[in-house]
């Protein structure tokens, strides 16, 4: 995976301190005392507030820290489930776990990148669904399952997942 | 808190429970509120209230009843009636018949669109029949977020005894005598690693609770952290005693939000209540849980991996020896147990080894939690005695394969398992049965694959899954598990000829033998197993460039049929 780095600003930008997602992430760092091994738990917060993970806040959080950026680039990238880039306005997510994989999630993915044109790890053009894939929700019972933002819709096929993304997303394509 | 008030926090709950004439337990698993148990929890709690009859019946949510696929699920006690589908728009009847009367709804009741339901007692049920819960004996029938409602079952009274009337290596050899393997896949004896860790003589040692469960298809973990959080932390509370250990830690997925939420506010009323912190018991232990978040990586579950997870560090494996036992997290003695290990053994501790011992089969004792799934008709979690056969479990519990079609394998053990083909059903399922068949039991995750499958595809489709989760660190799983994908796009593709089978037989037991950790050791594991057992499958693709299953798009010869 690489990133585009198109200018120093983005890592380096220092984020404004009257924001109150940074005092929500300075509060989180000093939960843990500034321990390093709570990283983990900090990069949560941040993709938590911004929906992903911005470059200059990476090196913020390295900074408070005192953890090398390397290493909150490092772990950053290592786990899945932070982004590196911003997600869609709303989010889907197939699961394409063993039971999932068995019931049919691959076509319900194809119908998907079809009829949105987007590919997994990507956002549409417009920005409203970015769409991901997983690997296991635990929800295997109700296979094929796919988690649009928060909720959990089970059972999907090609045929009903269109309707619904478009009625989530208010678009009349 | 000491015993009188444990026993008087118990004795008003079940006080509490008997002066309702029902009790009704509406399923909050993450199965069940996806098919939207929680508006039926409220409007069944909606129409109690506005009837007026509150102080009849009692409305409860609860863990995991098993068969996610009919949910949500409605319990009624004291009669045990299970029913199934149950939206808003039923709960009035139900209220009439089932709360203010004693009938029974059959076209509620579970399985009843069988028409091999039809039981007004679920436990006559052949799915509930042939299942014997200890795991799982809570979830369903107490409320998770309620301490007091698991303490009135008896909760944390295992853990008195231990500290009251045990000695740490009294509780190890209670243990030992259980004959409990860990649950997470490979099957260790529990005790042999309780005593390692015991006979250390570090001052700082650590115990950590493996929830990582990241092979896709099992959910057993989940469902006991969401259904009945406490029997972990006493479980975990347990072990530190056993061991010396006054920390303990829930590695967790992050894919798992409401097990998170729920065992979080488990930690917080043990706190609260005394049963965690500073001289539990007002004995001299002390002992804390943290609860440690995921981030999306399979190979975490690995016990090295995971202990550099909690460290805020990359997720990848060191070199063992030094096993975790001698240098664990931040270099001291550790021992990483599996939820499901944990969960049994207060159990073991209230009811003793020997009785444990008696369940299962010699070598494998007491009892296994799957998440059976795939092409069968009752999908959903199961508690069966270890030893019970495939068929049985798949035909008799899982009520077989729907549509009529036939039944072609069963995979256990997730990437790091194989698949069974239909001659062994009747072997029973144990570590060691499903090892010389060429699977793992794994953590519990057992697929069911019908004749539209495609071997070799599942086999790819695993071969991809490591191939994206290898951390990379070493070269074998790196590069192997690469080169094997390509070796099975280019068969599923119609693309190989019989020179590329033989490279990756020669390829994969090389994978196997070398690689630093256990995802690339048991990487080739499904690859093997179809090799073994579906070996016409992958010669067909290549010789006749056909995909029996009809599943693989050939992009040259005949193409597939259908």
């Amino acid at each position: 995976m690489s990133h585009a780095f198109n200018t120093l600003d983005q890592v380096t930008a220092v984020p404004p301190k009257d924001d109150s997602r940074i005092r929500r992430i300075t509060t989180e760092i000093n939960r843990h005392h500034k321990r390093p091994d709570a990283l983990i738990e900090v990069l949560h917060v941040v993709q938590d507030l911004y929906g992903y993970i911005p470059l200059n806040l990476m090196t913020f959080v390295s900074r408070e820290m005192k953890v090398p950026p390397s290493r909150v680039y490092g772990v950053a990238t290592f786990y899945h489930f932070f982004s590196l880039r911003p997600k869609g306005e709303h989010n889907c997510i197939i699961c394409m776990g063993t039971a999932c994989f068995v019931k049919g999630a691959r076509n319900v993915l194809e119908k998907i990148e079809t009829d949105f044109q987007v590919q997994p790890g990507e956002t549409t053009q417009d920005g409203k669904l970015g769409l991901q894939t997983a690997r296991c929700f635990g929800c295997c019972g109700m296979a094929p399952v796919v988690v649009l933002d928060t909720d959990i819709l089970a059972k999907v096929t090609p045929e009903n997942i269109v309707g619904t993304l478009q009625e989530k997303i208010g678009n009349n394509k | 808190m000491n015993i009188t008030e444990l026993n008087q926090i118990a004795e008003t709950v079940r006080q509490k429970k008997s002066e309702f004439k029902k009790c009704v337990y509406v399923c909050t698993g993450a199965g069940c509120i996806s098919s939207g148990s929680l508006e039926t929890l409220d409007a069944m709690k909606k129409a109690v209230k506005e009837s007026g009859h509150e102080k009849d019946a009692d409305i409860r949510p609860a863990g995991c009843m098993g068969p996610c696929v009919q949910g949500p699920l409605v319990k009624i006690i004291p009669e045990d009636k299970m029913y199934q589908k149950v939206v808003p728009e039923n709960v009035k009847t139900i209220l009439d018949k089932s709360l203010l009367a004693d009938e029974v709804i059959s076209s509620l009741l579970l399985f009843s669109e069988k028409g091999e339901g039809g039981f007004s007692k679920a436990a006559d049920n052949p799915y509930y029949r042939k299942q014997n819960k200890i795991v799982l004996e809570n979830c369903g029938s107490i409320n998770p977020e309620s301490i007091e409602d698991y303490i009135s079952i008896g909760g944390y009274s295992a853990l008195y005894k231990v500290l009251t009337s045990m000695s740490s290596e009294d509780v190890i050899s209670e243990i030992k005598e259980s004959g409990i393997r860990g649950r997470g896949g490979a099957g260790y004896p529990t005790a042999m690693k309780w005593k390692f860790v015991h006979d250390h003589a570090s001052a700082e040692k650590y115990v950590i609770c493996n929830g990582d469960e990241g092979d896709p298809g099992a959910f057993m973990d989940r469902s006991v952290l969401e259904g009945d959080p406490h029997r972990v932390i006493e479980g975990l509370a347990i072990a530190g005693y056993a061991m010396g250990a006054k920390q303990g830690y829930l590695y967790v997925r992050a894919e798992y939000p409401l097990a998170i939420k729920r065992f979080d506010t488990a930690i917080k009323q043990a706190r609260k209540l005394g049963l965690l912190g500073e001289k539990i018991f007002e004995t001299d232990f002390s002992f804390n849980v943290d609860i440690r978040v995921g981030a999306g990586a399979f190979v975490c579950g690995e016990e090295t991996a995971l202990m550099a997870s909690i460290e805020g560090k990359r997720g990848v494996p060191s070199p063992r020896p030094p096993y975790p036992a001698e240098s664990g997290l931040w270099g001291k003695p550790t021992a990483i147990n599996n939820v499901e290990t944990l969960a049994n053994i207060a159990p073991i501790i209230q009811r003793g080894g020997k009785w444990f011992s008696a369940i299962g089969s010699r070598k494998s004792t007491g009892t296994k939690v799957f998440a059976l799934t795939g092409t069968v008709n009752h999908t959903g979690l199961i508690e069966v005695p270890m030893g019970m056969t495939m068929r049985e479990i798949i035909f008799d519990i899982g009520g077989g394969i729907p549509g009529g079609k036939k039944f072609k394998a069963a995979q256990t053990g997730g990437p790091s398992g194989g698949c069974i083909p239909e001659q062994y059903l009747d072997t029973p399922v144990d570590y060691d049965s499903l090892t010389g068949l060429g699977s793992i039991m794994g953590s519990g995750g057992l697929i069911v694959m019908d004749e539209t499958s495609c071997m070799v595809d599942v086999a790819r489709f695993f071969m991809e899954f490591c191939m994206d989760e290898s951390c990379g660190k070493c070269v074998p799983c790196r590069v192997g598990t690469k080169h094997m994908y390509d070796f099975l796009t280019r068969i599923c593709e119609g693309e190989a000829a019989m020179s590329d089978l033989e490279q990756l037989k020669q390829l994969a037991p090389f994978v196997r033998d070398t690689s630093l950790c256990g995802l690339g050791v048991t990487a080739p594991n499904p690859l093997l197993s179809t090799l073994r057992y579906f070996h016409d499958e992958y010669i067909a693709h290549i010789t006749q460039k056909r995909c029996p299953a009809g599943v693989c798009k050939m992009t040259s010869g005949v193409g597939h049929v259908h």
